[in-house]
């Protein structure tokens, strides 16, 4: 019932992944491209991650059981032909929850991610070549937001707003925004400094000078000149904040913030397997090595669009 | 930079954390919950009790004149009243002060010794053997919560093998040699988790920007000199590459006054973090603003710090 | 055996014409176990010495430390001001009450000389007053005496509204007199069946009137002596850490001979419930854990380690599902679940007959709670005399299909239930707790089953059970169809907590929802059975009232009691922990000793 809206932010999301931040000009994109294919790790890992992301999206049709179906007599099971990944506490079918957490894990991970690197960035890059004043104005709102504790912040937000959106976007896919929205809304701090720290270095560089004294605009400096070069540290937070934002959505549900409890998503899975992770460790580990995996191969994928981006690197 | 800006950057750090005050208050203010309210499942205490109680500790006043309440308190140095615990809100925060320098400052110290040697070695061979056996166990590192790896560390040293404790006493009844030997013994695994788990985001930040450094000009042109390759890692390289690792370190080093939730409640350390959380949940609010204000400070006063170290590593850094 | 036969027997107790061995044997005949029969005989008027303590230690200390796990620390240690179990628990370390409640709900001297009843005059024939003898010699940490002067000063403590005190509800509707140096007089404005209120069990424990005399009323919150007690307890206070720790030493001047056998008590707090039962019972770091809310799957494995045991004790918790009356969809007047309103669906008796016969008790016993509950069809389930033996559940999804097709619920294109465009199509709503949440996941499934859409939602506990007016996600709002929580007598009376069905208990805007009555049920009958109870001392009839109070409500589906929660907690191996599930857990820590 989820699906629409998290499984073609995925579908969406996994070939979108190593086009350019940047506007071609003398078609940096089949240059990029043509790097990024040289980085084999990160094309297997794209490749991994796009069946994984075709795997949660189709998987329901080749794996239709279902994921709340409540079995007493096959509590806590280990993996079997019946149940591949085994059972939870319920006798409910791991394979078909980790297949439907997937969904949910998957795209708001990879949403949530785009949402914190985008106000980030934009924020960052405007404090670090902006006025003093602006700066310290915009380095105030990321110490606030930095400062304050999150969990009556959440509260508070459950509070004001769950409702109202519910019945603006329908329970699930209002649910998938808010979380979406909360999660970028609260991570975007540490990419700020960082693209601001970058800028702030970069902005004195010769190349830039020389840009500047060419009368280039500063729009345009930011764009091409400063940005491209502020990627790295950018990249790696990016690929960080997936891990983190799969794991934020699973302490969500448990403020009554996320989805229903009866919904899996992988970090949920993973959370509610712990107390058993000496009797049955199976539980954790399909949802564990899901997450790990993910994050993985969108680390290797940062790595390779890093290298392919790199307007210093020449190959 | 000059002192000048110091200064000016100091002062312009009151009004900033007034600002926060407000927000925090206004925040804490709105936020669900009632400090009173577990008395309300008791069936033997009347509902008086708790409009009583209430009205003792003004939470029936406006928002308003709370905060002002607080601020006017916070500026003759008394932090407030605990809710909860009924004593003050500084005797609170200074019993758990050592254990959270203590446990989570190690840490972070862990976080940062592990983290930029592997980083810098790993950035050195990219692709290496010793690069992807880094960069998997820093993926493990940030892909599994600490609520899992702690939960398997128990498993393993405190449960399989019977080595070490995993429920923090904070009264050691040892002394000399053996108090130091059981106050390894207890905050080994909390350092760890947690430490290992910071450090291992910082990894990937450190091999990532000395990647971006490593392949200018200058280093090459340094390298050709026939400078020894060690040499020109450590004094032309990681000098450039430190402006991102030190904006990591100086947002996560706040962390180690606030306490780390998680962490504190799997190995039951009583440090802040879990002060903090307990405080929330039972909206105590002059504990929480006590702490999130503090932590407030710090977080703008490494801010600055961070500010003033870029310019150190990078001269050309103008502040205007 | 009826209640006239039953008066009779007791009768003949009480002038020594028949042996109490006796009485048990032909209250064993009629279906009455000991105990039971023994409580008859207790509220009948006959005093029970309490049984004697079966432990070997018969020396003060030696036993070394107590550590005792609580995965929520203490945060202060004033028993007036302890707002939950932690905090009476961590009071009780050092304080006590005239008398503890024990497992079978009885009470047991502690500060008392003896147990008031008709036979040594304590008990007033009109109910109308009880006189409590206090235990001479007894003295304060700091060496003085304990006399009448310092029950009369906790009574005008507690109930002066200035101080605000958590335990007031026991000290408001009595007067305390002194009569001499050692005895008080606690007298009652009508007949009250339940006298033993004020000065016993969790509301009872007895604070030193020379160190808190300056700090009464509005001066409370002040006192030093709040985070410092000096109490009468087993053990004398060392330190304090709001929400991390508690320690006391022997008491050496305690007023039982040869207790306590452990020489220092450490009460450690903090973490969760899980990994307390670890650090007893499966590495032995700690002797005792508190409050186990964990499925039993997870206990017996751990236990399977072989360092200690879980141990159950019975008070009277019933998680139970209610059901709202009102729409909880429509505002009137400023308030959803407005009693101007009726529910559309839930008001008729077939729709509440059908989800009562959905819920899979005995399912949701066996697979999630194990040993740590049982399965009930009753509220009141302890102590045993008040537990009716009127009602039964069944689980049964045809028959529930069956009622419904009956009463004209057909099932619609989406395969829910309509009548009239009515939906059976129900938000059903707890606090967030893993072992509720599959209960949650259970019931749905039936419901589905049966053609009733369930929409599961869940409540941060904090939330929860908290009293914020502007906070609809609160219980007491129930702005939901249905509910469920767990609640349950703090002493072995139910009366005060049976207020919750009231029909003046109402919780609705115009009392702030402070009203105890959530499902805004309501009937004449009950109110008028409810308050026949609590002024009617004949105990026997008293009991048949009290059952009916618990039937009235169950009968007519107001509630679907669900399960009879039994505290559990984790001992070690080597100790022998008595616990009572009307009282602290640390109201026995006095005879606590090792095995």
């Amino acid at each position: 019932m989820a699906s629409s809206t998290p499984a073609s932010l995925t579908a969406d999301a996994a070939p979108v992944l190593p086009a350019p931040v940047l506007a071609p000009h003398v078609s940096p994109t089949r240059e990029a491209w043509r790097r990024f294919r040289r980085h084999k790790l990160a094309v297997f890992s794209l490749v991994v991650l796009t069946l994984i992301a075709i795997g949660v999206v189709f998987g329901p049709w080749l794996w239709p059981v279902s994921i709340s179906d409540i079995d007493f007599s096959a509590m806590l099971q280990g993996p079997s032909w019946a149940h591949p990944f085994g059972t939870d506490d319920l006798g409910q079918d791991l394979l078909a929850r980790i297949i439907y957490g997937g969904r949910i894990s998957l795209g708001v991970g990879l949403a949530a991610m785009f949402v914190a690197v985008f106000v980030g960035v934009t924020i960052g890059a405007i404090s670090g070549m902006a006025s003093a004043r602006v700066d310290a104005a915009l380095m105030w709102l990321t110490d606030m937001f930095l400062a304050l504790p999150q969990l009556p912040l959440l509260l508070l937000i459950i509070y004001l707003f769950r409702d109202q959106l519910k019945m603006l976007l329908g329970a699930q896919g209002g649910v998938f925004v808010m979380i979406v929205v909360v999660i970028g809304g609260l991570r975007w701090m540490p990419l700020t400094r960082l693209v601001r720290a970058q800028f702030l270095s970069l902005r004195e560089k010769e190349f830039v000078e020389a840009a500047r004294a060419l009368g280039a605009s500063r729009m345009r400096l930011m764009m091409r000149h400063i940005l491209p070069n502020a990627l790295g540290p950018v990249i790696v937070a990016g690929s960080i904040e997936v891990a983190n934002a799969i794991i934020a959505e699973s302490t969500l549900s448990f403020l009554g913030l996320g989805f229903p409890p009866d919904i899996p998503s992988w970090g949920r899975i993973l959370f509610d397997a712990k107390d058993q992770l000496d009797n049955a460790p199976h539980w954790a580990l399909f949802s564990g090595s899901a997450i790990f995996l993910t994050v993985l191969t969108i680390n290797y994928i940062g790595d390779g669009l890093r290298d392919a981006l790199d307007p210093r690197r020449v190959l | 930079m000059s002192l000048s800006y110091v200064v000016r950057r100091l002062l312009l750090a009151i009004p900033s954390l007034l600002g926060i005050s407000v927000v925090l208050f206004t925040v804490l203010a709105l936020a669900p919950g009632d400090p009173f309210g577990e008395l309300m499942t008791n069936p033997n205490v009347p509902a008086s009790v708790q409009l009583a109680l209430r009205a003792q500790f003004g939470l029936d006043d406006p928002v308003y004149i709370r905060y002002f309440h607080w601020l006017f308190s916070m500026l003759h140095g008394d932090w407030g009243f605990s809710f909860a615990s009924r004593m003050d809100v500084a005797t609170l925060i200074m019993q758990r002060l050592v254990v959270t320098l203590a446990v989570l400052g190690s840490a972070q110290l862990l976080a940062v010794l592990v983290a930029i040697p592997i980083g810098i070695l790993a950035a050195a061979k990219p692709y290496s053997l010793f690069d992807q056996v880094a960069n998997t166990f820093a993926f493990i590192g940030f892909s599994l919560p600490t609520f899992f790896t702690g939960l398997l560390a128990i498993l393993l040293f405190s449960i399989t093998l019977d080595w070490l404790p995993f429920v923090f006493q904070s009264n050691l009844s040892q002394t000399g040699l053996a108090w130091w030997w059981a106050e390894f013994k207890q905050t080994i695994m909390p350092i760890c988790v947690l430490g290992l788990f910071q450090g291992a985001a910082l990894v990937r930040y450190v091999r990532s920007s000395v990647l971006d450094v490593i392949r200018l000009d200058y280093v090459t042109t340094a390298r050709s000199k026939g400078i020894g390759e060690r040499k020109v890692l450590m004094r032309h390289v990681v000098r450039n590459a430190l402006i991102p690792v030190v904006t990591i370190v100086a947002l996560q080093l706040p962390i180690v006054f606030g306490g780390a939730i998680v962490t504190e409640q799997i190995f039951r350390v009583p440090g802040i973090g879990s002060l903090l959380i307990s405080s929330i949940l039972t909206n105590d609010t002059p504990v929480v603003m006590g702490v999130t204000f503090v932590f407030a400070a710090l977080v703008i006063i490494f801010n600055l710090i961070a500010d003033l170290l870029y310019g150190l590593l990078d001269p050309r850094i103008t502040y205007r | 055996m009826d209640e006239r036969e039953l008066r009779t027997l007791v009768g003949r107790v009480k002038q020594g014409r028949l042996s109490r061995r006796a009485f048990f044997g032909r209250m064993a005949a009629v279906g009455f176990t000991v105990p039971m029969a023994a409580q008859v005989l207790a509220i009948g008027g006959v005093s029970i010495a309490a049984a004697p303590l079966a432990h070997a230690a018969g020396k003060r200390g030696g036993s070394g430390e107590l550590k005792l796990l609580w995965w929520q620390a203490p945060t202060l240690l004033n028993p007036h001001f302890a707002t939950g179990t932690k905090d009476q628990d961590g009071s009780r370390v050092f304080y006590e009450p005239l008398a503890n409640w024990s497992q079978e709900g009885e009470l047991i001297a502690v500060l008392a000389e003896e147990i008031p009843s008709l036979e040594n005059g304590g008990l007033a024939k009109d109910g109308l007053s009880v006189t409590w003898k206090i235990k001479k010699g007894v003295t304060f940490h700091d060496g003085q005496p304990l006399t009448a002067d310092d029950l009369v000063f906790n009574w005008e403590y507690a109930k002066d509204p200035a101080t605000a005190a958590v335990t007031s509800g026991s000290y408001i509707n009595v007067k305390v007199a002194k009569v001499d140096d050692h005895t008080v007089k606690v007298s009652f404005d009508k007949p009250t069946p339940f006298w033993a209120d004020a000065f016993v069990g969790v509301n009872g424990m007895i604070i030193p009137q020379h160190l808190f005399k300056d700090y009464a009323g509005a001066k409370s919150r002040d006192a030093p002596v709040n985070l410092k007690p000096v109490g009468t307890g087993p053990f004398k206070f060392k330190e304090f850490r709001p929400g991390d720790l508690v320690l006391g030493v022997i008491n050496e001047t305690y007023h039982v001979a040869d207790q306590p056998h452990f020489d220092s008590v450490q009460m450690k707090g903090g973490g969760d419930a899980v990994s307390a039962a670890r650090a007893v019972l499966q590495t032995g770091e700690f002797d005792f854990a508190w409050n186990l809310q964990v499925e039993d799957s997870v206990l017996t494995k751990l236990e399977a380690s072989g360092k200690g045991k879980v141990q159950l004790s019975p008070g009277g918790n019933c998680e139970h599902i209610q059901i709202n009356f009102t729409d909880p969809n429509k505002e009137v007047d400023g308030e959803r679940s407005s009693i101007k309103t009726k529910h559309p669906s839930l008001q008729y008796m077939p729709v509440r007959q059908a989800l009562a016969l959905l819920i899979d008790r005995n399912g949701v016993q066996k697979y999630i709670y194990g040993r740590t509950a049982r399965a009930t069809a009753n509220y009141v389930n302890g102590p045993d005399r008040y537990v009716s033996k009127n009602n039964q559940f069944e689980f049964d999804i045809e028959k529930a299909k069956a009622i419904l097709d009956k009463d004209g619920w057909k099932p619609g294109a989406d395969g829910i239930r309509e009548k009239n465009g009515v939906k059976l199509s129900y938000v059903y709503q707890t606090s967030i707790n893993s072992l509720r949440q599959k209960n949650q996941a259970i019931v749905k499934q039936a419901c589905q089953k049966a053609g009733i859409a369930i929409e599961i939602k869940s409540v941060v506990a904090s939330v929860y059970f908290s009293s914020d007016v502007a906070n609809p996600d609160t219980y007491p709002h129930f702005y939901t169809d249905l509910q469920m929580y767990t609640t349950g007598p703090t002493q072995p009376d139910p009366q005060q907590w049976m207020r919750s069905y009231l029909t003046e208990e109402i919780s609705q805007k115009s009392n702030k929802w402070q009203g105890r009555n959530i499902t805004r049920w309501s009937s004449k009958e009950f109110d008028a059975t409810w308050t026949a109870a609590s002024t009617e001392i004949d105990p026997m009839k008293r009991t048949a009232l009290l059952i009916k109070v618990n039937d009235l409500p169950v009968q007519d589906i107001a509630i679907i009691p669900e399960l009879f929660r039994l505290g559990a907690t984790a001992a070690a191996n080597n100790l022998n922990a008595r616990l009572s599930g009307w009282d602290s857990n640390c109201a026995n820590l006095r005879e606590w000793h090792r095995v």
